[in-house]
């Protein structure tokens, strides 16, 4: 796109450089396994080798006998009042809730999990404990597979439930099943959204640090949610919640993988009230594979009824998701969000949905980026290309005659929603004109002169973010409210402090909070601090995930800031001896209705909010407010991306040649970081379509442990991409904000398989599953024309 | 048993005892406690702790200390000079080139190494030449631009 120009320091709109950079380029950032506490040792788990297996017993006699080794703990002699606790339990779902202790007792569910903690002087002597630790196990069968888990006869992940269903969730509108018969023709297709691994670049990782005299515990771990996590380790360790601090370092990515509590947390936290000195536990990457939280694993039927334009008039969708062997913090809501996305951008008003939730013998899943929306996205946007299929419409038509129109916003959706704004018409034509999807055709007779295959794909997306309303939150069974916390403090030389519940990790809050404090203020973008991720100097704060920190926190922030301001104009009447409504605000003063010489700068009114000894009747001293901002509703983005792409049939590589993303997240507070989470949205997308894909083997093993089999997109992986925007404001907030940090991960996909259906589809190739490897492709293409 | 090494990190001589199996990587950040360098694997797949070895770019996960005895280390540490930011620190930061900044270091040495080598390095092969550092945040399209400017900044100058 037209490159914006960038600056150092600046308000509410433009491209300021970040003032996080500094320390991550010279190696001054400091994430967790950069800390050390005095007298620290270091804790490595056994985990289980088998996918479900009875333990016998567990010997820790040699590994307790290595010199360096102090102490191996197992599930009798670790300290713990309960085991990790789901926040989730969606009404009228039947959701069962397993117990997770937080060392394996005497049966383990899945590959990975952890049965004994070794504490020893350091990581090395640690591992080398952990490799004398015998365990005997007596294998029991596995199922892995969510259809699977839920058929009759399957192995019973968990011996106390009569089968593996984990919840379910139903919704159908009244008249369904009439609309559904009386449609012109029905469009069936299955889609699978594979299983697949976060990866933040930095693993999971932290230290417990209990202090014996006081009861006194700090954890400093890398997380999305310290908030949360200090909660959870009052529950579990069994301890006051005002004697727990965590601290959050910096973060070196999360993408929902760290929107968690896990077992290791906690038992950091206990080991180190055993052993009486700090415990570090830093995971190793083929650690985290097994042992952080997956994402996606659902199988989808779609049923569209559809008229002869390609409208659909009624939609049921049949899906079973993979909840894993345990419910993490919010597991059984992920796929709940996928049922409220089912209709995405389109106008459904009969829907039918059921979402069957299974456990199965591996590892838990929960929110990775888009976290249940785009399941919902990838399989409402490759249906609509399978209505215009059997129609034989333009794939752009029938989206077109689909989409909630401008003025039927606010929209209440057949799911139970209410969209915000939206114009979806325009993010597509604007996409279109950008690819030039008119000239494609002459492009695809290029691509076939030269034998190779090209095609292009669309994915109009809405998503839901800006997490949440607190009823909303409460009525759909999420023990944990959606509002977030701001306050912003003047010091007395007129420099501020933002303190913020939002909890970054790579998103540049400090920048963008910076920006708006600028703006609303007049404090310049140098003289903000901000303060995050520490629960020993905020109050409550609920992190940063589902794209909600500017559309709540932000606002939270925004909020604050108007409070500021309006304190400090009671203050400048009282010093200019005028009346408020005498005052004008001027972006960084409070001055007399056109006496500019009559003025006080906010600096000059934090001076004298501090010094106190002229303030107005009923004012307290110093220029600090805190807001806590629950919204009114959810925020919608949207937009369009389209992709093209060429396969190679020799290989059955699938080259992406051409990338458009037309995104409208509401105004923008600063472009540059919003481009960077698009792109960084959309690999993450490219990824799942092309290459990503957490696999079992029958045996429960698991077959992708490291980054060897597991594909993560590479720069030479990477295609041109084309990033625009427009602009619809947000009616949920008064900065008319909604959020960008998913939209590129939920748009993407579709956009990518949709264009390499299209490309072979001239072989009769109707649907193609991820990861679209090589080899998957070019057996396609050899099946397709032999 | 020790073993006593000679290790000269970003121009200071570092002698000291260690571990045979001490990866350099542990050295530098256990030892020496230059954090700068991260971790991001276990099978020399990530790039994370890319420093230069006797001037040419090494994973550090995958050196023992012990095999940098006599050499001489770069890390990230060593990048700017009196608190002047290298051009390929100041080409992450102009465009963009980091998010969560855990990959940043690694990819920051990998990038420079590319430049050192081929200062007129075209994009396609910037692109092939980062290949063994991921990053999962940027999309590498803003990683790309800071090498590809950072080279056009060292080559006027
Ligand atoms: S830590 Fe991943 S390559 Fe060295
Ligand atoms: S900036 Fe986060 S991994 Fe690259």
């Amino acid at each position: 796109m037209a490159t914006v120009e960038r600056k150092t320091g600046g308000g509410i709109g433009e491209a300021v450089l970040r003032k996080e950079d500094r320390k991550f380029v010279t190696g001054e950032g400091r994430y967790v396994d950069d800390l050390r506490l005095p007298g620290m040792l270091h804790a490595v788990f056994v985990r289980s080798p088998f996918g479900h297996a009875r333990i016998t017993g567990i010997d820790t006699a040699a590994a307790e006998a290595l010199p360096g080794v102090h102490r191996v703990l197992t599930h009798a002699t670790l300290p713990a009042e309960t085991g990790v606790l789901c926040a989730s339990n969606p009404p009228g779902s039947d959701v069962r809730q397993p117990e997770q202790p937080l060392l394996a007792r005497d049966e383990v569910r899945y590959v990975g999990e952890p049965v004994a903690i070794v504490i020893a002087d350091d990581r090395y002597l640690a591992r080398d404990g952990a490799d004398l630790v015998h365990v005997d196990y007596d294998p029991l069968p596995v199922v892995c597979d969510a259809e699977a888990a839920l058929a009759d006869g399957a192995p019973l992940v968990h011996s106390e439930y009569p089968d593996n269903a984990a919840a379910t969730l139903f919704h159908e509108t009244d008249g369904f099943a009439e609309a559904l018969a009386g449609a012109a023709r029905t469009v069936e297709l299955r889609v699978v959204n594979q299983r697949v691994t976060p990866m933040p670049m930095e693993t999971r990782g932290c230290i417990g640090d209990w202090q014996q005299s006081t009861g006194e515990v700090t954890l400093h771990t890398s997380t999305q949610v310290a908030h949360f996590v200090r909660t959870f380790i009052s529950f579990v360790c069994g301890t006051s919640e005002a004697k727990v601090r965590v601290v959050t370092p910096d973060v070196g990515g999360g993408f929902g993988a760290k929107l968690n509590t896990y077992r290791e947390e906690f038992a950091v936290c206990s080991a180190s009230r055993v052993l009486g000195v700090p415990v570090k536990w830093i995971e190793d990457r083929s650690e985290n594979a097994v042992a952080t939280i997956h994402g996606r694993d659902q199988i989808q039927y779609y049923t569209a009824g559809v008229d002869e334009s390609g409208r659909i008039v009624a939609l049921k969708l049949e899906a079973f998701q993979n909840n894993g062997a345990y419910h993490q913090l919010l597991t059984p809501t992920i796929s709940h969000l996928t049922v409220f996305m089912v209709p995405g951008c389109y106008d459904i008003q009969n829907i039918s949905i059921r979402m069957r939730q299974a456990f199965t013998n591996t590892t838990p899943t929960d929110a990775y980026r888009g976290a249940g929306r785009p399941e919902a996205t990838h399989g409402i946007e490759r249906l609509m290309d399978a209505i215009a299929d059997d129609l034989g419409l333009d794939p752009a038509e029938v989206r077109r005659v689909n989409f909630i129109k401008p003025e039927q916003f606010p929209y209440s959706s057949s799911t139970g929603l209410v969209y915000d704004s939206g114009d979806y018409d325009t993010t597509l034509d604007e996409a279109l004109r950008l690819a030039d999807y008119a000239g494609f055709a002459a492009r695809r007779a290029a691509s076939e002169a030269n034998g190779r295959y090209r095609g292009i794909g669309l994915s109009t997306y809405v998503e839901v973010c800006g997490l949440a309303p607190s009823a909303v939150t409460a009525a759909i069974g999420v023990g944990a409210p959606g509002w977030e916390h701001s306050t912003v403090r003047l010091h007395p030389t007129g420099k501020a402090t933002v303190i913020t519940g939002t909890s970054p990790h790579g998103q540049g809050h400090a920048t963008s909070w910076s920006q708006i404090v600028q703006t609303e203020l007049g404090v310049p973008f140098e003289d903000v601090e901000v303060i995050h991720g520490d629960t020993a100097f905020q109050p409550y704060g609920l992190g940063t995930y589902g794209s909600r920190s500017l559309a709540v926190g932000g606002v939270a922030l925004y909020r604050s800031l108007g409070k500021v301001r309006e304190k400090a104009r009671e203050i400048a009447a009282n010093l200019l001896e005028c009346s408020v409504d005498d005052l004008e605000w001027t972006g960084s003063s409070w001055q007399v209705k056109g006496s500019p010489d009559r003025a006080k700068t906010i600096q000059e009114l934090a001076g004298a909010a501090w010094a106190a000894s002229s303030m107005p009747e009923g004012v307290e001293p110093v220029l600090e407010a805190t807001t806590f901002h629950d919204p009114p509703n959810f925020t919608f983005p949207f937009g369009t991306h389209v992709c093209e792409v060429e396969i190679d049939p020799d290989t059955g590589r699938v080259e992406i040649v051409n990338y458009t993303a037309v995104d409208d997240c509401g105004n923008v507070i600063n472009p540059m970081i919003v481009d960077g989470q698009v792109h960084g949205g959309i690999i993450q997308g490219l990824g799942q379509a092309l290459y990503e894909e957490t696999v079992y083997g029958e045996d429960g093993q698991m077959l992708t442990p490291t980054l060897v089999e597991y594909l993560v997109p590479s720069a030479a992986d990477v295609p041109p991409m084309t990033l625009a925007r427009t602009t619809t404001p947000s009616p949920s907030n008064p900065m008319g904000v909604k959020g960008i940090g998913e939209a590129g991960t939920i748009a993407a996909s579709a956009a990518i398989v949709n264009a390499a259906v299209d490309a072979l589809s001239g072989l009769g190739v109707r649907h193609l599953e991820m990861p679209m490897q090589p080899a998957r492709i070019w057996n396609v293409i050899q099946e397709a024309t032999s | 048993m020790g073993q006593t090494i000679t290790v000269t990190v970003n121009g200071t001589a570092h002698t000291a005892e260690v571990d045979p199996r001490t990866l350099l990587v542990h050295f530098l950040r256990e030892q020496l406690t230059l954090t700068g360098t991260h971790i991001g694997c276990d099978t020399s797949t990530c790039g994370c702790c890319t420093v230069h070895l006797d001037g040419e770019p090494v994973l550090s996960c995958s050196v023992l200390a012990v095999q940098a005895d006599g050499c001489a280390v770069r890390t990230v540490e060593g990048l700017a000079e009196g608190g002047e930011l290298h051009p390929i620190q100041q080409a992450f930061h102009e465009n963009h080139g980091l998010q969560c900044g855990f990959c940043t270091p690694g990819m920051m040495m990998t990038g420079l190494g590319v430049i050192e080598q081929n200062p007129n390095a075209a994009d396609e092969e910037i692109r092939e030449a980062l290949e063994g550092n991921l990053c999962r945040c940027t999309g590498y399209q803003n990683i790309v631009a800071a090498v590809r400017s950072a080279a056009d900044q060292m080559a006027r100058s």
